[in-house]
């Protein structure tokens, strides 16, 4: 089985019905991508399938089609994405364990929709639980990343 | 290098009585007392020169030692020492460093032992706190809660980094031949009135063969750099790059993964179980009995949890009722004589004022609230390795002193032969202050040695084998009249988090349990007749400490009884909580919401406001909530949330704290609760425990009031939580006329 995982590919001997999740995390030693729920219900496991937000806990990883973004995949510490230097500026995250499948909702969200209203922002990450309530500064940061991204 | 280890053997610890004497003059002594534990493992070529600095050729690591679960906690004790240090913010690595009584919490037990009022400044309050410094010392309590963080290190951590500088300009001095009083120091450097810089990381080894000073002087507030300005988080760019390592993301070469089965009727044991089919299945490697379940070890999670499926697992019976309708039977039996826990306040006569009242003015009501879980995202998880008579532990634990008794323990090891290597946390609320994860890690580690194991429970394990916040009940009287509350007589019932909780560290804890009455029994009302009585349930469900701990419960029962008689009296809430109130810290409190919020500014009709006000962890706390009855259901429009906290040491976290624990106090008001059927939690995962999301959160305003100033200093992370749920309930009945005596409020309303 083949899968192209932040730009790289990968040749894996694996059955089909693994979760992408636990390929990236034990597989592939890729752990930005969190274990919260394995029913996608929490969001922590959010990732980009060609440029789609999914939750990977619930996805088989013979079902995936196209290449395979995650946190570590839109921006570095010494590249950041939009998102994550809207993160950054907020100091959005207390724990921190959502916040990887937060910030890839929001990076899919603002690629579909780049002038989003208050209430299309709350609707779009609604689908991302926080334990600690970091909600109003997501917010803001969802608003600033959008904003940098229309001027970028 | 042995000579630096040998001379820098100094010990170091700030005794707290010392410490508080020197308040006055501005100058701090300290007496010395325990070993350094750094020296212990010191690296050629590192030198240390108290417990909380370790400096070597590579830079200046500070000594964290609470335990960071979301809430800031290694950035605020770094921002201490390296204030008096004179260290650029965020050049030095954060360490929590190893579980040692040096490390011990001195401001716990004097909160949570004595039914000292935290209001009471009197020879006797000091004292007992003294004494619960002591406590702390004696139990060996290395322990993250409480909401002790900063009050206990706001001294120690300034005067460790003040004593280390003191010793690295000496080492300058000696070095350069100019006198101490020429030398100064800024971002890790001493420099020199020539112009020199010379870092701290070349005057380590020097400073280190040096006497300790036996008194310092700390900076006063207004020289501050670091403390009361806005910080970035330390870990704020791992956090947002997917970067940052918690305990379950451990990889280690070799490391096999596995997962548990134990019975969802805790301590309810396992009758028997038969693995042969997940013993066949893929990936496995090992299955094997564990204390009341089984463990299961493959070469990845999944494959484990697929396994653990396959288990047949006959379980035995929960040894308490087996259900929610028997565990309430339970707590509304417990208002008896034989029951009574504790009655620390009695002031007036409630029973007189009652006795003689015309009853159209006496109100009664019963309230209720469930079990919660804590349900931190990061699910319970624990990296071992038992190689060679050593045992290493990778985990996130508030508790890493128990952590490391429990574990040897198991092991049948002596302590000395755990390391604990504490992670950070995804999320905590109180849940790693049990080690039961642990040790059936540990459990593991014995069959399967010489390789690392990560232990993984699935969500659904975690959700039923919490220890949750207990169920509480609350029967209360009250009497109204001349538009004012007159009288105040609340019951509350609940089972010992003490007994349950320090139980399974093997920690006697004799006489009443103040958590059954915390939040309730201290709050700051001159009410003319006004009584508190604590009863104990029976033990239960094993329960522990959910944020903010007895007073999450009790500020919603002391709180909407007191809004029932303040509107009884009719009398507005927040006027007669204002006047009722006999604690000026706690009236600015509630001033200050009033202003914030536009109390009094009219509504429309379907709209109403709610006010609460708890004083717990010694921080009075006073919240407002706005909603609007739509025709689906209520919707929070905003909230606003005010404390008392003598210090902010950082404006920009303590906002996130007052703003989550006030998010995190609606959410479980509103919606969430765990239900017992056959002894055994009814809720499995988020579809069924919900939480709440960003459609449903407010616009909250916080603001943190410095009116107590440094001598009062206190933590935050719990105190926003109790006023949640009352200002919410309040505000409902305000816009609907309807009152909601039980939790969550969705039994009764819907939410939009």
């Amino acid at each position: 089985m083949k899968l192209t995982v932040n730009g790289k590919d990968h040749v894996l001997d694996i059955e089909p019905e693994m979760p992408l999740l636990w390929v990236l995390r034990d597989e592939l030693g890729i752990t930005g991508p969190k274990f919260g729920c394995g029913m996608a219900q929490c969001g922590a496991c959010t990732v980009h399938v060609n440029g789609t937000a999914v939750r990977s806990c619930s996805i088989p990883v013979g079902t995936v089609q196209g290449p395979v973004t995650t946190i570590e995949g839109i921006g570095r510490p010494d590249a950041l994405h939009a998102v994550q230097r809207a993160w950054i500026d907020h100091q959005v995250a207390q724990c921190g364990y959502c916040q990887s499948g937060q910030m890839m909702t929001a990076a899919a969200f603002l690629a579909s929709e780049p002038n989003p209203s208050d209430e299309q922002i709350d609707q779009a990450m609604s689908g991302n639980l926080c334990r600690c309530g970091t909600y109003p500064r997501i917010r803001l940061a969802v608003k600033a990343a959008a904003a940098h991204l229309k001027g970028a | 290098m042995a000579n630096i280890a040998r001379i820098a053997r100094r010990t170091f610890l700030i005794g707290a009585g010392a410490v508080a004497a020197g308040l006055a003059v501005g100058t701090y002594l300290y007496k010395r007392e325990g070993a350094n534990p750094l020296l212990k493992n010191l690296p050629d070529g590192a030198a240390t020169l108290n417990p909380y600095v370790r400096i070597d050729a590579s830079g200046i690591t500070l000594i964290t030692p609470r335990a960071d679960k979301g809430q800031g906690a290694y950035s605020v004790q770094a921002a201490l020492i390296a204030e008096e240090l004179d260290l650029a913010w965020g050049e030095f690595k954060v360490d929590p460093g190893p579980p040692d009584n040096v490390y011990y919490n001195g401001a716990l037990m004097g909160e949570i032992v004595f039914p000292i009022a935290a209001t009471s400044d009197s020879f006797i309050a000091r004292t007992a706190r003294g004494m619960g410094d002591v406590m702390g010392k004696m139990l060996n309590l290395q322990l993250t809660g409480g909401s002790s963080t900063v009050p206990d290190a706001f001294d120690k951590l300034r005067v460790a980094g003040a004593v280390a500088r003191q010793m690295l300009l000496a080492a300058a001095a000696q070095q350069t031949g100019v006198a101490v009083a020429q030398l100064k120091t800024a971002d890790g450097h001493v420099l020199t009135p020539d112009g020199k810089r010379i870092p701290y990381t070349a005057l380590a080894a020097a400073a280190g063969k040096l006497k300790a000073p036996s008194e310092v002087t700390l900076k006063p507030a207004s020289e501050w750099r670091l403390l009361g300005k806005p910080l970035r988080r330390l870990d704020i760019v791992p956090k947002s790059t997917g970067t940052a390592v918690y305990g379950i993301d451990l990889r280690m070469p070799d490391m096999v993964y596995a997962t548990v089965r134990t019975n969802p009727r805790r301590d309810g044991g396992m009758k028997r179980f038969d693995a042969k089919k997940a013993e066949a299945a893929k990936g496995v490697l090992k299955v094997v009995a564990i204390n009341g379940g089984v463990g299961v070890i493959a070469n990845n999670t999944w494959r484990a949890f697929q396994a653990a499926n396959l288990l047949e697992i006959e379980w035995g019976p929960a040894p308490y009722p087996a259900s929610s309708e028997a565990m309430f039977k339970q707590g509304s039996e417990s208002f008896t004589a034989e029951r009574q826990d504790s009655r620390h306040k009695d002031e007036g006569n409630v029973e007189a004022a009652l006795k003689a009242a015309d009853p159209k003015n006496v109100l009664q009501a019963e309230y209720r609230v469930p079990y919660l879980a804590h349900a931190p995202l990061e699910p319970m998880n624990a990296v071992v390795l038992l190689k060679d008579g050593r045992l290493d532990i990778w985990t996130g634990t508030q508790i890493p002193g128990f952590a490391v008794i429990g574990a040897a323990a198991v092991a049948g090891l002596s302590e000395d032969k755990v390391h604990m290597h504490v992670q950070i946390m995804g999320g905590s609320f109180g849940r790693r202050l049990e080690d039961d994860y642990l040790r059936q890690a540990v459990e593991l580690a014995k069959v399967h040695q010489g390789v690392p194991i990560k232990m993984t429970w699935t969500r659904e394990e975690d959700m039923t084998h919490d220890y949750p916040r207990p169920i509480v009940m609350s029967r209360a009287r009250g009497l109204v009249g001349a538009g004012q509350v007159q009288a105040y007589d609340l019951s509350v019932a609940a089972a010992s988090v003490g007994v349950s909780q320090m139980g399974r560290q093997n920690i006697p804890t004799p006489g009443p349990d103040l958590t059954i009455v915390a939040g309730a029994w201290d709050q700051p009302f001159a009410i003319p007749n006004y009584r508190v009585t604590g009863y104990r349930m029976p033990a239960m469900v094993p329960v522990s400490s959910w944020r903010s701990v007895g007073a999450s419960a009790n500020g919603f029962l002391h709180d909407c009884f007191l809004d029932e008689l303040i509107l009884a009296a009719g009398a507005d809430p927040l006027a007669e909580r204002i006047r009722l109130c006999s604690h000026e810290p706690s009236r600015r409190v509630l001033k200050a919401v009033g202003e914030l919020s536009g109390w009094g500014t009219p509504l429309p009709k379907g709209r109403g406001r709610g006010v609460a006000f708890t004083l717990s962890f010694g921080v009075p706390t006073a919240e407002v909530v706005e909603v609007t009855a739509t025709p689906k259901g209520i919707r929070i429009d905003k909230a606003f949330v005010v404390a008392e906290v003598g210090q902010v040491l950082d404006p920009v976290n303590i906002e996130a704290q007052m703003t989550g624990g006030m998010i995190w106090g609606l959410s479980h008001a509103m919606m969430s609760e765990l239900t017992y059927a056959d002894g055994a939690p009814e809720q499995t995962n988020f579809h069924n425990y919900p939480s709440i999301r960003m459609v449903q959160v407010p616009q909250i305003v916080a603001k943190a009031l410095q009116n107590t100033g440094v001598g009062h200093i206190k933590g935050i992370g719990e105190p926003p939580v109790p006023p949640a749920a009352p200002a919410l309930a309040n505000a409902i009945f305000a816009a609907t006329g309807q009152r909601i005596r039980e939790l969550p409020l969705r039994k009764h309303i819907e939410f939009v």
